[in-house]
């Protein structure tokens, strides 16, 4: 297996090489070459912004199909907290979950209710006071990745619990393993998923070394798969066992705004969570106990595998948290060891010029004078987002200079310039005593 | 021959909304030539607070920054107010901030202390009604092992 598992990928075909991705990208993964656009894929951290942004669907999420279910006796659906605002008019979330049984799940466990448990957990790791503040959500594979690849400082402020659905994994296969009476093996774990970013999860685990999840379906796919039948579900199944804590965590601040303390903030989209992660690297933010970062606006309701606009999806979400209890779970004791990160976050340096400080720093020099002579228009005409991008680029020799169309036309300036000068050339015997004193007559 | 990265800086007076843009280019550019993420982190706040200063008491100034493999070394100069009694300016909590600064967050009179803390070498001459120079330096050494 490759070190790198991206769920983001590019659809060659209906790529035509513009460059609204390149332009968005927030690690300033992608460049465009021959017409199609390419992933650096050391960089990417699967938020999926060029997906949202594409408007030729070029960029895709890999996810499985539903089939893949039947590959396992017994199936569990766990559905993101998010799963429940893309549907018109539910009373309850056991619509859903009933529906969800009805399309081949042998089982469903909500992630909302480790949601509720994540939440509890952190309201004692915060008491113990074992954490560096701010403390940063690890919720989001999107901004835990991204802090890997461009804030090494920050790691270690990353709070360290499994996120509510690796819990929820764990947590399903052992009740399914008691109801069904199969081997562990034989039960399926799919995730109904808002994101690739947490598609690469199951994948490349962050905290683990190994995700308990089989499966992550799109929560487009399963709900084009569900929409039609829930209306039809007269007496659904007393399925749910969520409270309003875990749903919450559907939106932006729904994970932070249920802890104790008043001291935190909740930012969302990738920009907004650049900025915020930069003045937690300056100790400007100092003063905060817990900081949530979601990568997508509005939180996981904004994931770019959901169908409903977040706004209308978050919407639906307070409508249904009134009919849920405002909490089902009471936790005093320890947190378990078992919901602790065994992998600590460990800073990448992919944007890092060269191994050797000398090296880099040469390389340093050059790229910070060729950003001086470039226009500065960053028009990704070159195939890179921006003019000090491209120089990197040509510093690194991934481009050559006469990529930049600017560049290209002075060269051409210059070569007219010469032409010019040569067709006004005459030998000396053909010259005229006028022009012998080199004045040039204007009218 | 030993590499040398410099970098310069003009830094306007009373531009508090641009403030850290210099100290924030430097951070970056630390992060691209591979250091160990501590001397970032203490190269990039000293600067920041020597930056800040410029803007708020001494109507802006310039920065120098001078990399190389072992050592970063910070040289901010303004033709300010001067500081009037340094070891009262050392102080934590100790600032001359004007009310409407401090009511755009700055003005904590942590800057100063906070550079002693983070720099491995600071040196501040200053003459009142001439200006002041701050020259910090960052190790690597401190960061090995
Ligand atoms: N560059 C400077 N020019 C003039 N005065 C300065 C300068 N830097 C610091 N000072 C003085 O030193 C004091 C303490 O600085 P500092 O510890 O950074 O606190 P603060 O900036 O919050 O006031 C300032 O209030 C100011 O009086
Ligand atoms: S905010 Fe939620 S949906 Fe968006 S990338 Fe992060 S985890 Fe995925
Ligand atoms: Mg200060």
């Amino acid at each position: 297996m490759s070190e790198f598992y991206h769920s983001v990928t590019l659809n060659s075909e209906s790529c035509k090489g513009c460059n609204n991705c390149m332009k968005r990208c927030p690690t300033e993964a992608i460049r465009v070459r021959n017409g199609k656009a390419h992933i650096i894929t050391e960089r990417c951290i699967d938020c999926g912004e060029c997906i949202r942004v594409c408007p030729n669907h070029a960029k895709q999420a890999v996810s499985d199909p539903l089939s893949r279910i039947s590959d396992f006796p017994y199936s569990v659906a766990l559905p993101a907290p998010a799963f429940f605002g893309q549907f018109k008019n539910l009373d309850s979330l056991d619509q859903v979950l009933t529906a969800l049984k009805q399309i081949g799940f042998q089982d469903v466990f909500e992630v909302s209710r480790s949601a509720e448990t994540v939440s509890r957990y952190t309201e004692q790791l915060m008491k113990s006071d074992r954490l560096n503040r701010p403390v940063i959500s690890s919720a989001c594979p999107a901004v835990t990745r991204l802090i890997r690849v461009r804030f090494p400082n920050l790691c270690r402020n990353v709070l360290p619990l499994l996120p509510p659905v690796e819990i929820a994994a764990r947590m399903a296969r052992r009740e399914a393993v008691q109801k069904s009476g199969l081997n562990p093996e034989q039960i399926g774990i799919f995730f109904i998923s808002p994101c690739p970013a947490k598609a690469t999860y199951i994948h490349m685990p962050l905290g683990t070394e190994k995700s308990e999840i089989d499966g992550v379906l799109s929560i487009n796919d399963v709900y084009l798969e569900i929409v039609g039948i829930i209306s039809r579900i007269e007496h659904p199944e007393p399925l749910s066992q969520s409270s309003r804590i875990g749903v919450g965590w559907a939106g932006s601040g729904g994970e932070a705004s249920v802890l104790p303390s008043d001291n935190y903030l909740a930012a969302d989209g990738i920009e907004n969570v650049i900025k915020v992660l930069s003045e937690i690297e300056d100790d400007k933010l100092d003063t905060l106990d817990f900081i949530e970062l979601d990568a997508c606006c509005g939180g996981c309701v904004g994931g770019v595998l959901t169908v409903e606009n977040p706004y209308v999806a978050k919407s639906r979400i307070q409508k249904l948290l009134k009919t849920l209890p405002s909490s089902r779970q009471q936790h005093r004791d320890e947190v378990p060891s078992s919901a602790l990160w065994t992998v600590p976050l460990e800073y990448v340096p992919v944007m890092k010029l060269h191994d050797d400080v000398a090296t880099a720093m040469k390389m340093m020099k050059q790229i910070e004078d060729l950003v001086q002579e470039m226009p500065g228009l960053d028009c990704g005409s070159c195939g890179a987002p921006a003019c000090r991008a491209f120089s990197e680029d040509v510093v690194r020799g991934l481009a050559s200079r006469g990529d930049c169309i600017f560049k290209r036309r002075e060269q051409v300036q210059r070569l007219v310039e010469e032409l010019s000068s040569l067709e006004n050339y005459l030998p000396p015997p053909f010259r005229k005593p006028e022009d012998e004193d080199g004045a040039e007559k204007e009218d | 021959m030993n590499e040398v990265l410099l970098l310069h800086y003009e830094i306007r007076g009373g531009d508090f909304i641009h403030a850290g843009e210099s100290s924030g280019h430097v951070k970056n550019i630390l992060k691209r030539l591979g250091f160990h993420p501590n001397l970032i982190r203490r190269t990039a706040i000293a600067m920041y607070e020597g930056e800040i200063n410029m803007v708020i008491h001494a109507g802006g100034g310039t920065a120098d920054v001078k990399i190389t493999p072992e050592q970063i070394e910070i040289r901010l100069a303004d033709h300010g107010p001067g500081i009037k009694n340094l070891d009262l300016a050392m102080r934590e909590g100790y600032s001359t901030a004007s009310d409407s600064v401090r009511e755009l967050g700055f003005g904590a009179g942590m800057g100063l202390p906070n550079m002693k803390k983070y720099a491995d070498d600071l040196k501040i001459r200053t003459a009142v009604g001439k200006g002041t120079t701050v020259s910090i330096l960052t190790k690597v050494s401190r960061n090995q092992g």
